[in-house]
């Protein structure tokens, strides 16, 4: 059952009449600008026994996500295709107000918007990933761990998802008998087939001013906010609306106009690290 | 099973609409006794029936929000509501649509007049042919003004989709599985709000404004049903 938040992370009145302040203005309680995302460090691989990773620090938003890849059944209305499997965990470690336990509805909508906005347009080529038609197939999970709390997990989660599917590894196939597959995680050779990325843009809107990139203080004060998530052709892959407000559509038209164009620098930062990946590839600390 | 064809050479869909036609729909109110408010909702082949109770008292106690009431909202799917058997046990999807349902109705539900309480949903979808998420937001919408719990609006649900390169209008079970996009919306007509959006498939930015203004057409069909059952049901009220 889907109940209003009780145990919200509290914020002060004067706070919350700052930031609301400052929006009428333009301006954000940070310094940035209302179209502006906070700056973003990428560490490329820090978990080599992962087949992929990348830790993504959006501001102060920590996300890591690692690509296990085994070997499986296929879906039985999907014999022919590799299996994705997006799962996101909100640890106790990331925010005073996360309790251990299974994931509640917001780490299940955080990884369901991800996982449809990359399944939809194919971003991954499944097909490719069969290894006995309709027996075995390459079961992908993506696992999004979200490290600490700052506001905008979706598209921190989706930047980095995204980074470690492109670093992926397909471990190498030493024999198949029968039904039995054996492989070798020491050695790790064909990359991941993808067929294009994917990025996400998270837009807040208060009394109908929309701000890019929302801080958890903002998040706090919001109506509403919209997911919109985009491919590198610009098409519209995915859209999630939440928080507790309508919104008429001439905003909703200016946040999709927004999210397109910060869409198309996301996607350049993705190819700028992804074609010299080696320069992200640092040690944790 | 095959993809069928989904839109024919006469231009009309599988099952014989138009791409801007609802399927025919039926809606009634305050079908349950123990219910404050209830609501029973078919969009063709899916079958919907919503309840409310409250604003109650909540339990346990510390969750009660001082300056309003809670929405505790569920969105269920019956075991015998699909082809394969579903596990009666909630699903991760059924987690999150829960949500999305829930925020749908806090934007439209005065909760500030009934602090320290719950108002409770439950959406119990019988048959699923596409579609329970936008029926089930709309017999919840009716079952709360069946319960008298004073509103800004109501809201109707109504789901787009994108089937054979055709934007159509309440998608089926069909045009889900086989179309490119599906996205519902959740609209509250008389305040003119968006209050559930999603999409799950590929639009281009045309495809997508086209799809909403299509979506907002059907959600108000679909509100004026809604208003006119609401009406009947308490014309005759009046008159016992």
């Amino acid at each position: 059952m889907s109940l209003t938040p009780t145990r919200q992370p509290i914020i002060p009145k004067i706070k919350r009449e700052t930031i609301k302040k400052l929006i009428k203005k333009g301006e954000r309680i940070d310094g940035r600008k209302l179209e502006e995302y906070r700056p973003i460090e990428i560490i490329l691989n820090p978990i080599p026994k992962a087949e992929g990773s990348a830790w993504v620090k959006l501001g102060n938003t920590i996300v890591m996500t690692g690509i296990k890849l085994e070997v499986g059944t296929p879906y039985s209305d999907r014999p022919n295709e590799g299996v994705l499997q997006v799962h996101a965990e909100f640890v106790p470690l990331a925010s005073p107000t996360f309790e251990p336990g299974p994931p509640d509805e917001n780490a299940i909508e955080t990884a369901r918007v991800i996982d449809r906005s990359l399944r939809e347009p194919r971003a991954i080529r499944l097909e490719d990933l069969v290894i006995i038609p309709g027996r075995k197939v390459w079961l992908v999970f993506n696992d999004i761990y979200l490290i600490d709390h700052d506001g905008n997990i979706i598209d921190a989660g989706m930047l980095s998802s995204m980074l470690a599917l492109n670093l992926a590894k397909i471990p190498k196939i030493v024999s198949i008998e029968d039904d039995n597959v054996v492989i070798d995680k020491t050695v790790k050779e064909t990359p991941l087939p993808l067929n294009l990325n994917v990025v996400t843009v998270t837009i807040g809107l208060i009394d109908e001013i929309p701000l890019v990139d929302p801080l958890l203080e903002e998040e706090l004060v919001i109506d509403s906010k919209i997911t919109i998530a985009f491919d590198e052709k610009g098409r519209i892959t995915g859209i999630q609306k939440a928080g507790m407000k309508g919104i008429r559509t001439p905003v909703l038209d200016e946040v999709v106009d927004i999210a397109s164009k910060k869409a198309s620098e996301l996607h350049e930062l993705l190819r700028k690290v992804l074609s010299n990946p080696e320069n992200y590839m640092k040690t944790l600390i | 099973m095959e993809k069928p064809v989904l839109i024919r050479e006469d231009g009309l869909r599988h099952d014989g609409r138009k791409p801007d036609e609802l399927r025919p729909i039926k809606m009634d109110v305050g079908i349950l006794k123990n219910a404050d408010g209830s609501a029973y909702v078919e969009y063709g082949g899916t079958k919907v029936i919503a309840a409310v109770y409250g604003p109650r008292e909540v339990y346990p106690r510390h969750l009660a929000l001082p300056d309003r009431a809670l929405i505790r909202c569920r969105y269920h799917m019956a075991p015998f509501s699909t082809s394969d058997r579903k596990s009666p046990a909630p699903s991760r999807r059924e987690i999150e649509l829960s949500k999305v349902i829930r925020e749908a109705l806090e934007a439209v539900v005065f909760t500030e007049l009934y602090p320290r309480t719950t108002i409770d949903v439950f959406i119990e979808v019988l048959q699923a042919d596409g579609g329970t998420r936008t029926a089930g937001l709309t017999a919840a919408s009716l079952a709360l003004a069946d319960a008298g719990i004073p509103m800004k609006d109501l809201v109707a649900g109504v789901a787009v989709g994108k089937v054979d390169g055709v934007i159509v209008l309440d998608i089926d079970e069909v045009e889900d599985e086989f179309g490119e996009a599906d996205m519902p919306i959740g609209y509250a007509a008389g305040i003119e709000e968006i209050v559930l959006l999603q999409l799950n498939g590929v639009l281009t930015r045309e495809e997508f404004v086209k799809a909403l203004e299509l979506a907002k057409k059907g959600a108000e069909q679909i509100y004026k049903l809604m208003k006119e059952t609401l009406h009947k049901k308490y014309l005759k009220v009046l008159s016992e």
